[in-house]
């Protein structure tokens, strides 16, 4: 419009609302995070800086395992969803009767609130009365009741199984939204040149959503590194810390144990391996924006 | 002027997600071809009703399981060997737990209430952000922007030290403001983005027709712009309300430990955690407390695709 100087300030006056509460209630707390990670705040009232000395302790204990497992967990939930998204959202995307209420079905565990899907979680893995310990016993597939969450092993799995529960609608329905995007002339042509049906998902489908295949990956990426209800209502990062990850540690050392300033080293880490997911986030999707308009 | 929100939610954008959101796209493409296309033979359909039941199984198992726990009787649920089928099932659950779970009826309504202040808050500051970065090209908007998304990355658990500490020394831990004011923080991003998406096809002719008119800029936002978004802003208010309901558990847990205040997510998890657990009026429970948005994704699923994929919403 006629003067942009008036324009901008306008624009900032809308803005300003929520740029402020953002910066009072993100950004000023992340910076008191790094800044408590540099002190030995606790309960008391006074604290005082003590340099790198948390860091130093963290990784003086068992830090590194907490990593490396928090790695392996994230890894093995983010690709058993984008395998299971992908499958749902192909299933999903064939045109046969019944499809739009399918598609309904599939967000449930996306909008009802999380913790109550994951109590249903712990009932199921519930040894002795529970729905898959129950099933695989009547169906013969094991001998003796499986207490999912009693041994360190298989709570690792059980927690990624419901982890991936909850991510799978979202994946599915993004991709879902992708395959749906991708021009039917394609298809058509490739019909017409007597391509089968599953040439075609290799051929024209898989590589068109291959953009957003990434996107999701990384999106998914960053939730399930953060994820910190299911472990902590199912587990609780038992047993013997074997569903401990960098969160539910975070959040044990913090509140559970009031050393805020050694939970907000460890919080830094977090954040620093989150930046670089977000960093690399921001990268792809502007490669995948110029690539389109090129 | 009344039908001008259709309008503009058919015009086709580079969304994928725009599909599935708001009007069906119409595409003409030769009739025969497509409908050979979608045939399938006897094999394929067993295939893909068989790939659907076990994907469908797996979404909504827990669901599933949890009903029948909640038609069974105490006893049989505490028996083996284990079966599927509530034996002599009933719905007594459904009446017992009200007195069993005291405050149940409490938790609903907090959870509704914080839902509720939650999505106004977003929503009285996200309007006239979305509108900001939707019209006016400012320097420095597009780095803005990827900050308000980059918000969405940090989740309220990396923060809770400072977030505690904040709280604590506003005086407002254990009340209400405690769960509200960090639970808005992390829902702005996502209904920003998703706005500002609807408002940039609302055409830009309008906003200078009324300026040529005479109108200043509020006036055009609050009388020309505002009304002809509402089905973007209702589209906002619900994801922003369903996101609200759904995410209630960390704030709630480490801000507030009075009981008259907790939302029923947490209210229900103080009952797992104890020994006795009445798992069939749990069930019956969280049934009941999950049926509000149950009913609400029949009815909304359209609107909700769109939010769900408006975070990754491309630039």
């Amino acid at each position: 419009m006629t003067s942009t100087r008036n324009a901008t300030l306008f624009a900032l006056a809308l803005l300003a609302p929520a740029l402020l509460y953002i910066i009072g209630i993100v950004a000023y707390p992340l910076v008191d995070t790094i800044n408590l990670s540099f002190t030995n705040a606790a309960l008391k009232k006074t604290y005082e800086f003590v340099g790198w000395a948390n860091y130093e302790k963290i990784f003086k204990n068992n830090f590194n395992e907490v990593i490396v497992r928090t790695f392996v967990w994230t890894f093995f939930s983010v690709s058993i969803k984008m395998v299971v998204g992908t499958f749902g959202a192909v299933l999903l995307n064939a045109a046969v009767p019944g499809r739009a209420l399918f598609r309904i079905l599939t967000m449930p565990p996306w909008v009802v609130p999380m913790a109550i899907g994951i109590f249903m979680w712990g009932w199921m893995y519930n040894g002795q009365f529970g729905m898959i310990s129950g099933l695989l016993q009547n169906f013969g597939i094991v001998d003796g009741p499986i207490a999912w969450l009693a041994y360190g092993n298989t709570a690792f799995w059980a927690t990624i199984v419901t982890d991936v529960w909850i991510g799978v609608p979202l994946v599915t329905i993004y991709l879902l939204a992708a395959m749906q995007s991708i021009p039917r002339d394609l298809y058509e042509a490739a019909w017409t040149d007597g391509a089968g049906r599953f040439y075609r998902f290799r051929r024209i489908t898989f590589p068109m959503i291959i953009p957003a295949l990434v996107t999701m990956s990384l999106l998914s990426l960053i939730a399930t590194f953060n994820s910190f209800d299911i472990i902590w209502i199912l587990t609780r990062g038992g047993p013997s810390g074997s569903t401990t990850t960098m969160i539910i540690d975070t959040y044990k050392t913090a509140i559970g144990s009031y050393k805020y300033g050694e939970g907000a080293a460890r919080a830094v880490m977090i954040c620093i391996f989150l930046s670089l997911f977000c960093l690399a986030y921001f990268r792809v999707v502007g490669k995948i924006n110029t690539g389109e308009k090129a | 002027m009344t039908d001008q929100p259709l309008n503009i939610a058919a015009e086709k954008t580079a969304h994928p997600a725009d599909d599935l959101a708001v009007v069906p796209a119409i595409r003409k493409p030769a009739k025969a071809v497509r409908a050979m296309i979608d045939r399938y033979k006897w094999y394929e359909y067993t295939a893909i009703y068989a790939g659907m039941f076990v994907f469908l199984f797996f979404v909504l198992a827990p669901f599933i399981e949890g009903f029948m726990v909640s038609l069974k009787p105490l006893s049989a649920l505490f028996s083996s060997p284990y079966s599927f089928w509530p034996k002599n099932g009933s719905l007594t659950a459904y009446f017992t737990m009200w007195q069993s779970v005291p405050g149940f009826w409490r938790y609903i309504v907090n959870s509704l209430f914080l839902s509720t202040t939650i999505t106004i808050v977003v929503l009285i500051m996200v309007v006239p952000a979305a509108y900001a970065f939707a019209r006016f090209p400012f320097k420095g908007r597009g780095i803005m922007l990827a900050a308000f998304l980059a918000v969405n990355m940090f989740s309220g658990a990396v923060l809770l030290i400072p977030l505690y500490r904040l709280m604590r020394s506003l005086g407002v831990l254990n009340t209400y403001f405690a769960m509200i004011v960090p639970g808005v923080a992390f829902l702005i991003p996502s209904a920003i983005w998703l706005l500002r998406t609807y408002m940039m096809r609302i055409p830009r002719e309008l906003d200078e027709a009324a300026w040529v008119d005479g109108a200043s800029r509020l006036y055009t936002l609050r009388r020309v712009i505002l009304p002809i978004a509402m089905p973007g802003i209702s589209v906002v208010a619900i994801t922003t309300f369903i996101g609200a309901y759904a995410q209630q558990f960390i704030f709630a847990l480490t801000f507030n430990s009075k009981t008259e205040f907790m939302p029923l997510p947490i209210g229900l998890f103080a009952y797992f955690g104890r020994q006795e657990v009445v798992w069939n009026e749990l069930m019956a429970a969280s049934f009941v407390g999950i049926s509000p948005v149950l009913i609400l994704i029949v009815f909304l699923q359209r609107y909700l695709v769109a939010g769900l994929t408006a975070g990754a919403v491309k630039t």
